[in-house]
């Protein structure tokens, strides 16, 4: 940690750097060397024009000789470069690029403090998957009990003149061993499902509002009251990026909730079986707009849960609402054949597909996605394409068959999919 | 009679199996499950051939390898099993002094070959 330098001295120690004499300076500067000499060693305070003066004559921005205003920006400089010799950083020049470069020091000591979290975010990911004492030993049972599955099978299959009591010993260690293996896997599951919110502890700006909204249930109706504002609700989160990012979708929220307000919207969805076409027609509403409205509503009775993604121009989930087994990806691709990428092929012509994650547990949705251009009408420019997917459950004993969605190519079992981009981990050879 | 094996596991239907597969290949095979009796075990008749697993009740099969190695069985051939196929584990095996180390799951004809490769002819 370096030592914090009070104003005299950083001036005294820039003006040695420079191979100033104290006199030369109180000379240019109008002032008497024994006053310098006070200010330098920080016996009285300096500021205004004569700081201006001294800096100007010193060759540097007067903020980098005020204490205080730089440290800040300082110190993740100096780990930054600490860590990355290797780089040559030029560390006695630090000073110089916080006064001339104030935005781009401050970028990559964020930078540097952003690594930072992600290193130790993958630092408990790996403790916990080598040294937690828990998941060591669910592994460890999962592993026997495959071995002896395995060794066990390979006995029925090899040895053709096994007698009837080792096949019927075999067959019920077989038995013992499932079972066992069964049991155990979903304990391991299980343990891993519970500390998902450990390992989410570090979380990008986009997760932390998202995390904010779904404390929240995503319903906010003092917004809709006009009793509270998106900067009033989303000002007690730390982080500004998080902040920005919360403050754009509520103010999304309250322009959707003046178009559809609940009192009017919540009866009309009962009554159309929260048909989102129909619902659109009613109110003169873009899809999208009813999309965001039915998955704001609340998850009582009246109303069946609902999911939501919305995605950009480039596939990426700018958010998302999960519920049941629907959540998509957010540091991994996701699987292309999701409704809501294939709407962004057809900006304004709705998609609506049944859809299902593989696996015979897994539940069916019911997808409808439209995409939506919010630029300005132009020739020029790419445009603003966002789509936009409601997710609702189908119900279990309903005659569907779901078209086959993936959790992501790398967790994905399904085999020979056309649009696969990577091996998948539960297959052999990946 | 024929040459004696000592397999030191505590899973039942592990030794069950591979009690079976090497008993067939003419190996008269002795078992014993619990970690902290396991070199008194080996002191009562010194095998042909050792097959020590590494998570044991009682007491790890690392520790017992050592004492093995300092004491009791200093030339005894010793195959290690564990669960755990990180390097850390396979380099403390031969540091102990292991013969050879193998990761479950394994094929029956992996513990065949390996036991016939370190029992020599």
């Amino acid at each position: 940690m370096p030592e914090r330098q009070l104003t005299g001295t950083r001036l005294r120690n820039r003006r040695i750097d420079r191979g100033m004499k104290q006199s030369a300076l109180a000379q240019a500067v109008g002032i008497s060397p024994s006053y310098l000499n006070l200010i330098e060693h920080n016996r009285r305070r300096i500021g205004g024009k004569l700081l201006s003066d001294i800096a100007r004559e010193l060759a540097v921005e007067p903020e980098m000789l005020v204490e205080g205003t730089a440290s800040a920006v300082r110190i993740p400089l100096q780990e930054a470069a600490g860590e990355f010799r290797s780089a040559a950083p030029e560390e006695a020049r630090i000073d110089e690029l916080v006064a001339r470069f104030p935005g781009w020091a401050a970028l990559i000591g964020a930078q540097h403090d952003r690594i930072a979290q992600l290193e130790a975010r993958v630092q408990r990911l790996t403790d916990r998957l080598t040294h937690d004492p828990q998941v060591a030993s669910a592994l460890h049972e999962v592993i026997s009990t495959v071995t002896a599955i395995r060794s066990t099978a390979s006995i029925l299959v090899d040895s053709e003149d096994l007698d009837r009591d080792w096949q019927a010993r075999f067959h019920r260690n077989l038995d013992t061993d499932s079972l066992r293996l069964s049991e155990s896997s979903q304990a391991l599951m299980g343990y891993l499902d519970m500390n998902a919110d450990a390992a989410a502890q570090v979380q990008s700006p986009l997760e932390i509002a998202e995390a904010e909204m779904a404390a929240r249930g995503y319903a906010y109706p003092e917004l809709e009251r006009g009793e509270a504002s998106p900067e009033a609700l989303s000002a007690d989160l730390p982080d500004p990026r998080a902040r920005a990012i919360l403050r754009n979708w509520l103010s999304i929220f309250v322009e959707d909730a003046r178009h559809l307000p609940t009192e009017a919207f919540a009866p009309a969805a009962r009554k159309l079986a929260h048909d989102p076409l129909r619902l659109a027609r009613m109110f003169e509403q873009p899809l999208d707009r009813v999309f965001r409205r039915l998955a704001a509503l609340p998850e009582d009775g009246d109303h069946p849960v609902m999911g939501l993604a919305i995605c950009d121009q480039a596939g990426v989930v700018v958010f998302q609402k999960p519920m049941m087994d629907f959540h998509l990806p957010r540091s991994a691709a996701a699987c292309p054949f999701w409704p809501v990428f294939q709407a962004l092929t057809q900006p304004g012509r709705p998609v609506r597909r049944i859809v299902g994650l593989p696996g015979a547990s897994a539940t069916a949705f019911d997808c409808a996605a439209v995409a939506r251009d919010f630029g300005p009408p132009s020739f020029d420019g790419p445009g603003q394409v966002v789509a936009t997917m409601l997710v609702r459950p189908v119900h279990p004993d309903a005659d569907t068959s779901p078209a086959l969605v993936g959790p992501g190519c790398r967790v994905c079992p399904v085999e020979g999919c056309t649009a696969r981009r990577q091996p998948s981990l539960l297959q052999d050879g990946a | 009679m024929g040459r004696r094996v000592l397999l030191i596991e505590d899973e039942p239907n592990i030794i069950e199996a591979i009690s079976f597969i090497l008993s067939k290949d003419g190996w008269t095979v002795h078992t014993h499950a619990d970690g902290e009796t396991a070199v008194d075990r080996v002191r009562e008749g010194v095998p042909d051939l050792l097959i020590l697993d590494v998570m044991l009740p009682g007491r790890s099969g690392f520790d017992i390898l050592r004492e093995l190695r300092e004491e009791a069985a200093p030339d005894l051939p010793i195959l290690m099993l564990t669960a755990r196929g990180q390097q850390r584990d396979r380099d403390m095996a031969e540091q102990l002094g292991a013969t050879r180390f193998m990761t479950k799951p394994f094929s029956n004809s992996e513990v065949l070959e390996t036991v016939r490769a370190l029992a020599g002819p």
